[in-house]
């Protein structure tokens, strides 16, 4: 009874958010670069979203102009730390005071506007879920059978060798920033315009932090993403179901369950680096190392 | 030390000797001289924009300057973690100089005693905790009569003869709560069933809207929250059913899905606190303020509730703010059967602020 199709439906709703962050995440990772702002960037989609779905009555109009806000912030990092050669962790973190602090006071004239309704798609699944769960095959496609994705991959792993091969390293980065910077605007967005159906101050709630997580999760691959985004939302929406439903769950255990796993993946995948040299699911070689060319 | 902590304590050091009296004020509790100000500081938990709670003190907050105007000056702390980080925002804000600072949430309790210790000359106020000093003291509002009058309007209004209460933690404060309007839902409606889910959050949007689909998933047609976001009103909105507005009127929600609302009105309280270290009469004390005395008050009861109901919840209110009713009135029974209180009596403050059961007929357990 309570692993039916509404909890399915809320599992998948509630863990799309994360998986259009960590999916944005995952690509610019891939490409050497660790982004840890993705938190201010899917408040910043939430609000542009919401503004736009609001002013227009539109919510693809909102979710379009979502991931151009995400795109354009990510902008600034990628200024920062590709053009003037900034700290990416520290670049990152500022990325996130910014996006909240901007949020709240641009914010103010939204509070208590309800959003106009998404309209449902097939099966009763709004279209963005469907564009969630499409991305996941796409991006996988991209990074391993494509040749932009084996130039994305190859500059993430060693970006001097790169460099030396003739590849824009810098290009490579600041494009695949953007995309990342889009991906996680329609995370915030689908949380104001799907999920809580209005803007609230700071109500993202440390949701880019858990898409960071799982990244990590699924050692940088897609369909590992997929998997930790529902681990998440599944986690998190069978625990409400359960406490409705009058079922006694041990709900810290629960919640904590994710970031075990995530802990138990790291320990795995330092493991299979130690004694199988060039395992899959390492980190990419070059992650959040700064890249300036000398010659 | 090398050249950079050198820098640093000098800098700190000039920045103290700056400051007014950061050391020249004493314990004494001296009126502040017209021409000195008074700084005010004030933590809160969520943002001031969460349209509830934390909303709800700033408005406090913007009242007491706009009744002291010039002779205090206050500072805010939002969106403060309970825990560790809470003692280094009081920290920071006693080291500004604010001589009075106001903690508005249960978990801050800890760090309050812990810098109060630290500052002896500044006075400190935590909302609805239990452990005081000489410089702190508590202050809390009875939301309990609140959750009478409106799960009295949730026993009427439910169809499906089930109600939701969306709970942020298991304390004191929230099982007072999801008791008290319990009671109150079965006393007009003896069918009604009581669904609660904990979100281990104050603050948490997107969480508490997923709570809420939850609760709508079980059938549940009338959600009561206690937590800060107008998130569960929105989902309410969505499925069609109602809910009423917390620690905020939250009015954008009327007429439905937002049927009343439990307002806290700190304002009074700041203004008579304030005005006593100005006038050098404070003292540490630890006060439960209800409906009587104006700091919980009931939001206004829509359309959409038929005014017979309407009529009855009112009665009731007024009922609880003359203290001719407790809404904890004997026979009442815990959840395991046992007797808690006979016919007629009351249960106690000391009671109440240690309540950690449900009573007779909620099927929910509190988890442990």
């Amino acid at each position: 009874m309570i692993l039916d199709l509404t909890t399915l439906l809320l599992l998948v709703s509630a863990a799309t958010p994360i998986l259009f962050a960590a999916l944005g995440e995952a690509i610019v990772e891939r490409a050497g670069v660790l982004n840890l702002g993705v938190e201010g960037l899917m408040i910043v989609g939430a609000l542009a979203g919401f503004a736009a779905a609001h002013a227009t009555g539109s919510t693809a109009a909102g979710f379009v102009t979502a991931a151009v806000a995400g795109a354009a912030l990510a902008m600034i990092f990628a200024a920062l730390t590709q053009m003037l050669l900034t700290n990416q962790v520290a670049t990152g973190l500022a990325l996130t005071l910014f996006g909240l602090g901007l949020t709240a006071m641009f914010g103010k004239p939204y509070e208590g506007i309800k959003a106009p309704a998404m309209p449902g798609g097939p099966l009763g699944v709004n279209w963005m879920i469907w564009l969630g769960l499409a991305l996941v095959p796409l991006a996988w496609l991209f990074l391993n059978r494509t040749r932009s994705g084996l130039i994305l991959r190859g500059v993430g792993e060693n970006h001097d060798a790169a460099h030396a091969l003739g590849y824009k390293v810098r290009a490579v980065r600041v494009a695949a920033i953007a995309a990342g910077g889009a991906l996680a605007g329609l995370g915030g967005a689908y949380i104001s315009i799907a999920i809580v159906l209005q803007w609230t101050e700071g109500m993202t709630a440390g949701a880019g932090w858990i898409a960071l997580a799982i990244v990590v999760f699924a050692g940088w691959n897609p369909w590992g993403v997929l998997a930790g985004a529902w681990l998440f939302g599944g986690v998190t929406v069978l625990q409400l179901r359960l406490q409705a439903a009058g079922v006694a769950v041990p709900v810290q255990l629960l919640s904590m369950a994710p970031y075990l796993a995530t802990i138990i993946v790291l320990v795995l995948i330092s493991a299979r680096q130690k004694y199988a040299r060039g395992g899959g699911g390492a980190a990419p070689g070059s992650l959040g190392r700064t890249f300036h060319a000398l010659r | 030390m090398n050249r950079r902590t050198l820098l640093a304590s000098a800098a700190a050091a000039a920045l103290l000797a700056l400051l007014p009296g950061v050391r020249a004020v004493a314990q004494t509790a001296a009126p502040i001289p017209e021409g000195e100000k008074l700084k005010v500081g004030f933590i809160y938990v969520g943002p001031v924009g969460d349209g509830g709670w934390s909303y709800q003190h700033d408005l406090g907050r913007q009242a007491i300057e706009a009744e002291y105007g010039d002779r205090i000056e206050t500072t805010f702390i939002e969106s403060v973690p309970e825990g560790a980080d809470a003692e280094r925002a009081l920290t920071q804000l006693a080291l500004a100089g604010n001589k009075l600072i106001f903690a508005t949430s249960f978990g801050f309790m800890d760090s309050v005693i812990n810098t109060a210790a630290k500052f002896p000359d500044v006075k400190f106020e935590h909302a609805t905790g239990y452990k005081r000093a000489d410089n702190v003291a508590t202050y809390d509002a009875r939301f309990y009569e609140g959750r009478a009058v409106i799960g009295t309007i949730a026993g009427r209004m439910t169809k499906s003869n089930k109600i939701g209460y969306i709970g942020s933690f298991p304390i004191p404060e929230v099982v007072q709560g999801i008791n008290s309007s319990f009671i109150h839902a079965r006393k007009v409606n003896p069918d009604v069933e009581m669904k609660v889910v904990w979100a281990y959050s104050w603050f948490d949007p997107a969480k508490e809207a997923d709570a809420a689909a939850a609760l709508i998933a079980e059938g549940v047609d009338v959600i009561l929250q206690h937590t800060d976001s107008t998130a569960p009103l929105a989902k309410a909105q969505e499925a069609g059913v109602i809910g009423f507005g917390q620690a905020s009127d939250m009015a954008n929600f009327k007429p439905t899905p937002r049927v009343s609302s439990i307002i806290d009105n700190w304002a009074p309280y700041y203004i008579k606190r304030v005005g006593e270290v100005l006038d050098g009469t404070w003292t540490s004390h630890g006060v439960w303020l209800g409906i009587g005395d104006g700091e919980v008050e009931i939001g206004e009861i829509t359309d959409a509730v038929p005014a017979e109901i309407k009529a009855e919840a009112e009665a009731l209110q007024a009922k609880i703010a003359s203290k001719e009713y407790h809404p904890f009135t004997g026979p009442l029974k815990k959840q395991d059967g046992s007797d808690w209180l006979a016919e007629g009596a009351v249960a106690t403050d000391e009671e109440l602020s240690g309540m950690n059961f449900f009573v007779e007929g909620i099927t929910a357990q509190i988890p442990k």
